[in-house]
């Protein structure tokens, strides 16, 4: 693709990208994406990314959008990345966090979500502590929804962002085996990964401790694609990928686990267990890391990480959802 | 309104009397005057021709929340009374998570007041167990049994202490009321729905069934102690069913209700995929985390409603309750993991159990026994005559029709609670007259509702 028409036409630019699939007016999960719909935002992204790689990265696409990112939850990455794939096409962002908005005050989420939708806001980004919050704004008001994360259920924009960076490094997902680490009861990355991988052709396996497994996962997800090993040095093997998640310091507290050591010693992702893996095997992590308890600070930052790949494709992930939804929105 | 009324040519199922044919009933001085075959009536009675339809006993709720006092803006006596009359329900009992609980005497007057001078039905309040429903100390239940509480409840919560729920059971033995226990372990709760494949898959924290199970077999356990009466509330689990088969094989004292959603609901609701084989076929309105579904105890699993299906038509459940929880838009308007538990059910509650009948699940009669003679014999020892069309009881009767057809609109609730996920699904069976005391409390409509409407 030529750079220069990219700056130019973007939206005819992006056009050459299979289209059509991408009627959707919200991204809420990637339970109901099909395979085409995600591979139309990673060709997206693929064009996004040629405009991150510019000395001035800066297109009109999106000259005159209003996009509100709405963060009840604590976040660098997620929240910093919106932003800037926002602002590199030109759209006015403006940043919302719980504790600098009548959220003190104790106004609602849909009262929140009303008031930008009084203000004339074209997508809405939300991240919210609690499962199902970005349904219950795109169900009761007009906005296009973008789900940064809610609770323990979905972060599509995260799960695209690990799909774009293994299909980089591997060319596709098919018969990519990938491991996901860990916390998968408590994690929303777990679960939109466990749909959107699959989607797209990977066998993907879940390892953890077994207090930290959700109940019912084959009645959950299906078991096509998808297995359970409580071993990880029994799911590593053959593995193409291991994403480790982050486990955090109060399921000792609530009793899920008996120590950080012990978990250590079982879950940590390092070199000794990597080397189980297949030779060219890759780590990932979506970050914040506890870098010495589930991966180590040597892996994390070494040759198979893809860690700092991630963060950057997760710029261009989420360009190309914000092109998508935002320019569709003057169609209706 | 007339205290005289003639009820002509109904199919009358009055099980406490093993009947079911085509009769006449009478009904004088608000009571059962006669039933029998081309009844003449006295001058100036109402006269009310059921031919097609069924005339049952005025069905008894064992387990509705009022809200009133203290929380009127989700109900009152008068609108959960009138939901009430509009559902069939002749005789309600009222939980006791009001503010102030129904703790004293003082507060059961004025709910028997309040319903005598607003109520379109029979109320009777069940009281708290511990004073506040805090689980500390026990009420006067002597006085409140004395002032008319037909039985005794922490509901909303269960007694979690098992010491004091032996003192409750061993002190209400000789006044011969039950104890109502919520059964959920509350520290294997902490849930939102059940513990499961959709809470797995919706990222939603679970309430697994061992948490209302564990609290079912202690309550048997102390059941046999202290020969007290339990009576297990909204049974919901299928091994909760297998615990009460037991204790009522082994005599204990021990009964149950079931809700009418634990009956034909299961956790896919919350998926917004609601299609349960028990629902008659509509148009699909369901919506993922549509906080209506959310309500403790949670919607269970298809295997877990065929239990109850089955418990019910053998008698294992002993009736039917609504567990009526209305609830204000601004508690159901939010995040699911926010969002207060319960559904509004007295409107919907016939035609939602009557979709068994019409699947061959459950007979009519069997149907009507649970929703008359079952609950009324937990908190009825004699006294009240109520759930049966003996000559003499009360002049309490729900005329419905089984096959009239009719969509859920909230908007038409006489109940404050709009909170049901029934909202826009069409139910099979509708009540067409609810008679209390003689008067006619209540009269709907005789059409079905063909369209969407």
């Amino acid at each position: 693709m030529n750079l220069a028409r990219a700056v130019e036409q973007p939206a005819a630019t992006l056009r050459a990208v299979p289209s059509g699939n991408l009627r959707r007016r919200h991204v809420l999960d990637l339970e109901d994406f099909s395979p085409e719909e995600i591979e139309e935002v990673l060709g997206t992204a693929e064009a996004m990314r040629e405009v991150l790689a510019r000395p001035i990265r800066k297109v009109p696409t999106l000259r005159g959008k209003t996009i509100i990112t709405l963060f009840y939850e604590a976040s660098t990455r997620t929240r910093a990345s919106f932003e800037q794939a926002g602002k590199i096409i030109s759209a006015d962002v403006i940043n919302m966090t719980a504790s600098m908005s009548s959220i003190e005050k104790g106004e609602s989420l849909i009262d929140t979500a009303r008031t930008f939708q009084a203000m004339g806001t074209d997508v809405l980004v939300l991240r919210h502590p609690m499962s199902g919050s970005a349904h219950l704004v795109a169900r009761h008001t007009d906005l296009a929804v973008i789900n940064a994360g809610d609770g323990f259920h979905a972060h599509p924009s995260q799960a695209l962002l690990d799909i774009y960076t293994i299909q980089q490094r591997f060319g596709s997902l098919h018969g990519i085996k990938v491991v996901i680490v860990g916390d998968i009861l408590h994690s929303r990355v777990a679960r939109s990964n466990i749909w959107g991988l699959r989607k797209m052709g990977a066998h993907v396996v879940l390892c953890g401790p077994p207090t930290l497994l959700p109940a019912d996962v084959a009645g959950a997800f299906g078991l096509e694609g998808l297995s359970v090993e409580v071993n990880l040095d029994t799911a590593i093997r053959d593995a193409d990928v291991v994403m480790a998640l982050r486990i955090q310091k109060e399921r000792q507290e609530s009793g899920l686990l008996p120590s950080q050591r012990e978990y250590v010693r079982y879950y940590q992702v390092n070199e000794e267990r990597m080397a189980m893996a297949k030779e060219n095997a890759l780590v990932m992590h979506p970050g914040p890391m506890n870098e010495g308890i589930e991966i180590s600070p040597t892996l994390a930052h070494g040759a198979r990480s893809l860690v700092e790949a991630q963060v950057t494709n997760g710029v261009a992930i989420r360009m190309a959802l914000l092109y998508m939804l935002a320019a569709g929105s003057e169609n209706e | 309104m007339s205290r005289s009324i003639l009820i002509k040519d109904g199919r009358i199922i009055d099980p406490r009397n093993g009947m079911d044919a085509v009769s006449d009933l009478l009904i004088l001085e608000g009571k059962v005057a006669e039933v029998g075959k081309a009844l003449a009536a006295p001058e100036g009675t109402l006269v009310l021709n059921a031919r097609g339809l069924v005339v049952s006993p005025g069905f008894v709720d064992l387990h509705c929340h009022l809200r009133e006092p203290g929380f009127e803006e989700k109900e009152t006596i008068a609108t959960g009374t009138l939901a009430a009359a509009r559902g069939g329900f002749t005789t309600v009992c009222c939980m006791p998570n009001t503010q102030p609980a129904i703790d004293t005497r003082a507060t059961v007057d004025f709910i028997l007041a309040k319903a005598r001078s607003e109520g379109a039905v029979r109320v009777l309040p069940v009281a708290a167990v511990t004073k506040g429903r805090t689980g500390g100390q026990l009420v006067e239940m002597g006085e409140l049994a004395e002032a008319g509480a037909v039985g005794f409840s922490d509901d909303g919560d269960p007694v979690a202490d098992p010491r004091l729920m032996r003192s409750a059971l061993t002190y209400t033995r000789p006044l011969g009321l039950p104890v109502m226990d919520h059964c959920e372990d509350p520290s294997l709760s902490g849930g939102v729905m059940h513990e499961g494949k959709v809470s797995t898959r919706l990222g939603l924290r679970g309430i697994p069934a061992a948490a209302e199970e564990s609290m079912v077999a202690r309550d048997i356990l102390l059941a046999e102690l202290t020969g007290g009466s339990v009576h297990i509330a909204h049974i919901s689990a299928a091994g909760s069913v297998e615990l009460v088969r037991r204790a009522k094989a082994k005599g204990l004292p021990v009964t149950a209700e079931v809700t009418p959603h634990h009956l034909t609901l299961t956790h896919e609701w919350i998926t917004g995929d609601g299609t349960t084989e028990a629902q008659q076929p509509a148009a699909n309105t369901g919506y993922p985390y549509d906080t209506n579904t959310k309500v403790n105890p949670p919607l269970r699993e298809s295997a877990d409603v065929d239990v109850m299906v089955e418990a019910l038509r053998e008698g294992i459940i002993d009736a039917i309750a609504t567990d009526h929880a209305p609830h204000t838009i601004v508690e159901k308007l939010c995040p699911y993991d926010e969002a207060a538990f319960g559904i509004s059910v007295l409107e919907t509650g016939l035609g939602s159990v009557l979709s068994l009948f019409h699947q061959g699940r459950i007979d009519l009669p069997t149907l009507v026994a649970r929703l008359t003679v079952g609950p009324a014999g937990i908190i009825d020892h004699g006294g009240l005559g109520l759930g049966t069309l003996s000559v003499g009881a009360p002049g309490d009767v729900t005329v419905f029709d089984p096959d009239i057809e009719w969509v859920v609109d909230v908007e038409r609730f006489s109940s404050k609670g709009r909170n049901s996920p029934l909202h826009g699904r069409r139910l099979k069976g509708g009540v067409v007259a609810t008679v209390f005391n003689g008067s006619v409390v209540f009269e709907g409509s005789r059409e079905a509702v063909t369209d969407g409407r």
